[in-house]
């Protein structure tokens, strides 16, 4: 018996140049971060203040540096791509051969999904709804980390798979029977399986753990129809979460147990059925979009409302349409697979029920107007993007409905028409979103606001790129290409694909200008402090208390009275100038107490794909009792909680006085 | 930036519509009724898309913080009327495209046949590691990665996979179709003009998934009839045996013919279980029970 499975040296592909040269520029690049962080000696401070940290806002500030990075992964996989579709046109076959660029695409796809937009989202929720809710941590803090700390396993692992094996090379939907033992023999499917199903995992208890929190934590007086919208769109996403999740682990639970132990969910022999696959796999896919969309619609009413001087406009209207697309979304799985032969009623009325779901986006925007309408708008960078998306969207919303009508679906479905309506709502629509959230609580995370020159040369760049990089996707679907060509023989498309290329060089200017706009802006902090802690003149909660906030949170609890309940206690206090402040009373708070649980899980959660996927069975043994024996460890521990004394409160505070009052 | 842009559509739509190939270049009555229905759809949605879109870039301009003549109504958070409006507005729009989209469900159903007082012809496909195959049941020929027709005649297609899920298309046409191996899809397509059209598969298949590309050639009557009678003449014979060696993986193959097919093969391809590694390309499985 083989110790170690199918591991050996000929999976490390040293006789690619391209993946090689990756890992090695991958492997410098944490060599160097951590010899950085061993020179400076931060080990202690980075253990104990973060990677063990049960806070949700270190979590969340966690979670979007790992979106950062894996999107600094993925967009390199695009650039690959739209480099090789450029030049192989004709005869040329490019620089990427098929088994490569096959990995590439489906990389992007798996990456940017569940690595990029995924973590985004979670880190924004994470960051905010507790400020948000006047609450001190989410429901399950120590939960909270275990989730951070299993994506970021799953991450881990795709990032293995560029240097010991492959990567999946069927696209990253993995419809078998292509994704079967017969047709995909090697790791790759397995290396994507199992990292997302480990991230999975982490995902589902966020959703638990989010929608527990907004149910039960929020501040006193805080209604339902007093929650801001970002809470309402989150709590749709966290049930969507709860809801489809589990779909999507049990789909590739099957898939996995047709590649390891012969059984037959999803072959063709044996009665399988790979047309399941698909149906499972849409019944989670769609619903994720709008996991992923949901929370920046509610970023977007939080910018448009704090920037024109407004409250939002018809609030019960955006809480209803949230919720009228939490439920549909469930209801439209089928619009991927027109092109199956289900016939004519069940075609119509998928299609009839996508269409459906427009209605309530139409609201949305519809609602961001008239909140503008009779506003101050000023012009910050979230503006800019939130103004930005409102174009964009509304034509990726366009060119999604048009492709809800079944007929029309025959002709553009899997072409590069469809590839263009994706990324038209999901960069138009999640990124814009996630990057108007990044300028917008920034201030809030760190206590400094993000240089506002090179933040808005990044949109500009993003935008300008985008339309660039896309819309000649929409007029090569017309023309008939189909998507993950390798190459290809119509000398007609190449100069749209040349066009779309110098796109996406225009979106790395965008890139490029959103990594200067964090280094400037760190290097400028002093002149960009925010000491009030609200520098935008907000209406929520969380600009109530200090930037960066206490690990407590509020030294009080506030006690909400109204929608926007930091607008309208900033105008009780207008109101009451002349009389004297009352003397604030502090009582010691009980914080959850950091755990290491996370990280350690994680740990043993890659130590177990790593061997499940390289057929190690001692050490999948192994990994796993690890993880049992951490939890356990957990289980029976002697202190839950610290408490943080009045007196620690109280000298904070009276620090944050003299900060603002300087 | 935003009329660069929509210069580029109306320029790319009136490239497309004139003289390339594509769906909005349809040579049949099945891609031009698609392209009709296209056509209709983004004409009822651009009537509220594009003032959309101006009425983003007018508010937001003139309600700018600078301008000190626009009115500030920070209590403008609620209208019964415009929230009337703003449900109703895209409500309708949806009624009128899910009309369109409902009533083309129904009219451009793949699997309904073409009305015509013309015979269909029947063409078997079958999706290959990386190739087409086309089976002729009644002309007794079969041809690979070539499609040839006869123009005004409906084609009646019944279509499978020898593993991979591939998806058969002609973008000028009309729809396309998954091809799933252990069933039978079907479509019915018509070319109404003579020439030369691509096609391909739009669903990823593998390695050599670019190169599945195929061309169909829309000849007269007289034309198919002379095809198939040299078809007859020449090239081997398509059997379990030949197609077992035709199913092994390989990639940008040459078109060529077969002069005869063993007959009920697609119905043996459908019900059998084939296995793509080339040492046993074609098992039979448990085809009675299937049959059940």
């Amino acid at each position: 018996m083989n110790l170690l499975g199918k591991l050996s040296w000929s999976a490390i592909p040293f006789d690619q140049p391209i993946v090689m040269g990756a890992s090695a520029f991958m492997a410098l690049v944490v060599a160097l971060v951590l010899g950085w962080i061993t020179l400076k000696g931060y080990w202690r401070y980075l253990w104990d203040e973060w990677l063990t940290s049960v806070d949700h806002k270190r979590i969340g500030v966690m979670y979007c540096l790992l979106a950062l990075v894996m999107m600094l992964r993925g967009f390199a996989d695009a650039i690959m791509m739209r480099a090789q579709q450029a030049v192989a046109a004709g005869g040329a076959q490019g620089y990427l051969p098929p088994e490569h660029f096959d990995q590439i695409f489906t990389a992007h796809g798996a990456i940017m999904i569940f690595f990029m937009a995924m973590p985004f989202v979670i880190g924004l929720m994470n960051f905010v709804l507790p400020l948000q809710l006047g609450s001190r941590d989410v429901a399950f803090p120590t939960l909270n980390s275990v989730s951070f700390w299993l994506t970021a396993a799953g991450a881990l692992l795709i990032n293995i798979s560029l240097v010991v094996g492959e990567f999946a090379k069927t696209g990253w939907w993995a419809y078998p029977p292509l994704s079967g033992l017969q047709l995909s023999p090697g790791v790759g499917v397995d290396y994507y399986l199992w990292a997302v199903q480990i991230s999975g995992i982490g995902t589902l208890m966020t959703g638990i753990n989010f929608v527990a929190t907004i149910l039960k934590m929020r501040a006193p007086g805080m209604g339902y129809m007093r929650m801001p919208v970002f809470c309402w769109t989150s709590l749709a996403t966290s049930l969507l979460i709860v809801a489809v999740f589990p779909v999507l682990t049990a789909t590739f639970g099957m898939l996995l147990l047709d590649r390891y132990l012969g059984f037959h969910f999803f072959t063709i022999e044996g009665h399988g059925n790979p047309m399941m696959y698909a149906n499972l796999f849409w019944i989670w896919g769609h619903p994720e979009v709008y996991i992923l969309i949901l929370p920046a619609f509610g970023v977007f009413s939080e910018v448009v409302a704090t920037f024109s001087g407004k409250p939002l406009f018809g609030y019960r209207s955006m809480v209803a349409a949230t919720m009228a697309i939490c439920v549909l979304s469930l209801l439209v799985w089928l619009h991927h697979f027109f092109t199956m032969g289900a016939g004519a009623n069940v075609n119509g009325f998928f299609g009839v029920m996508t269409m459906i779901i427009a209605v309530p986006t139409g609201v949305k925007v519809f609602n961001w107007l008239f909140t503008m309408y009779g506003g101050r708008v000023r012009f910050t960078v979230p503006v800019l993007w939130t103004i930005g998306f409102m174009v964009t969207f509304v034509i990726g919303g366009m060119t999604g409905v048009l492709m809800a009508v079944p007929p029309a679906d025959f002709q553009l479905h899997n072409s590069l028409f469809l590839v263009a309506h994706f990324h038209n709502v999901i960069i138009g629509g999640v990124v814009f979103g996630v990057m108007a959230a990044y300028n917008y609580w920034f201030p809030k995370a760190f206590g400094f606001k993000l240089d506002e020159r090179w933040g808005s040369a990044s949109f500009w760049c993003w935008l300008v790129g985008f339309y660039v990089a896309f819309m000649p996707l929409y007029v090569l679907g017309l023309m008939g290409m189909t998507r993950r060509m390798q190459h290809y023989d119509n000398p007609a498309w190449q100069p749209w694909l040349v066009v779309a290329a110098v796109g996406a060089v225009v979106i790395l200017g965008g890139v490029v200008c959103q990594v200067v706009q964090l280094v400037v802006s760190i290097r400028r902090r002093d002149q960009y402090r925010d000491a009030t802690g609200d520098p935008w003149h907000g209406r929520t909660l969380e600009w109530s208390t200090v930037s960066p906030p206490p690990a407590w949170n509020f030294a009080v609890l506030p006690q909400v009275a109204d929608l926007d309940a930091w607008w309208g206690r900033k105008q009780a206090m207008r109101a009451n100038q002349d009389q004297p402040a009352r003397a604030r009373e502090y009582r010691p708070i009980e914080m959850p107490k950091n755990s290491a649980t996370g990280f350690v899980i994680a740990f043993f959660a890659v130590v177990t794909g790593f061997a499940l996927i390289w057929h190690i069975w001692w050490m999948a043994s192994l990994g796993l009792l690890g993880a049992f024996v951490t939890v356990l460890a957990f289980a029976f521990r002697a202190q839950e909680e610290v408490e943080i004394p009045a007196e620690q409160i109280a000298r904070f505070a009276r620090a944050h006085q003299a900060e603002v009052a300087a | 930036m935003r009329r660069g842009v929509l210069a580029v559509l109306l320029i790319s739509a009136a490239v497309l519509g004139g003289c390339t190939e594509g769906v909005l270049n349809p040579k049949g009555p099945i891609a031009a009724a698609e392209r009709q229905i296209l056509f209709n759809a983004l004409g009822i949605m651009l009537a509220i898309v594009i003032p959309t879109i101006l009425a983003t870039f007018g508010i937001a301009y003139w309600f700018r913080a600078s301008n000190k003549r626009a009115r500030y109504l920070p209590d403008f958070t609620y209208s019964g009327r415009l929230e009337i409006l703003v449900w109703s507005i895209p409500a309708m729009t949806v009624f009128l495209v899910g009309g369109v989209a409902w009533v083309g469900a129904h009219d451009l159903e793949p699997s309904k046949p073409i009305v015509s007082a013309d015979k269909p012809v029947n063409v078997q496909v079958v999706s290959l590691d990386w190739k087409w195959l086309f089976i002729y049941p009644e002309q007794g020929i079969a041809s690979v990665n070539q499609l040839t027709i006869p123009v005004g005649t409906p084609v009646s297609f019944e279509l499978t996979s020898s593993g991979a899920m591939n998806s058969f298309f002609v973008p000028q046409l009309g729809s396309q179709i998954y091809t799933m191996a252990g069933m039978a899809t079907r479509l019915h397509l018509q070319a109404d003009h003579r020439g030369a059209y691509r096609g391909l598969s739009s669903m990823f298949s593998g390695d050599g998934f670019a190169d599945m590309r195929f061309a169909v050639h829309a000849v007269s009557e007289e034309e198919f009839a002379q095809w198939v009678e040299a078809a007859r003449g020449a090239g081997p014979v398509l059997d379990a045996q030949t197609y077992a060696d035709l199913a092994r993986p390989s990639k940008a193959v040459a078109s060529f013919t077969y002069r005869a097919v063993t007959p009920d093969l697609f119905d043996d391809i459908v019900n059998s279980v084939l296995v793509a590694n080339a040492s046993s390309p074609l098992v039979r499985s448990s085809s009675q029970e299937l049959e059940k």
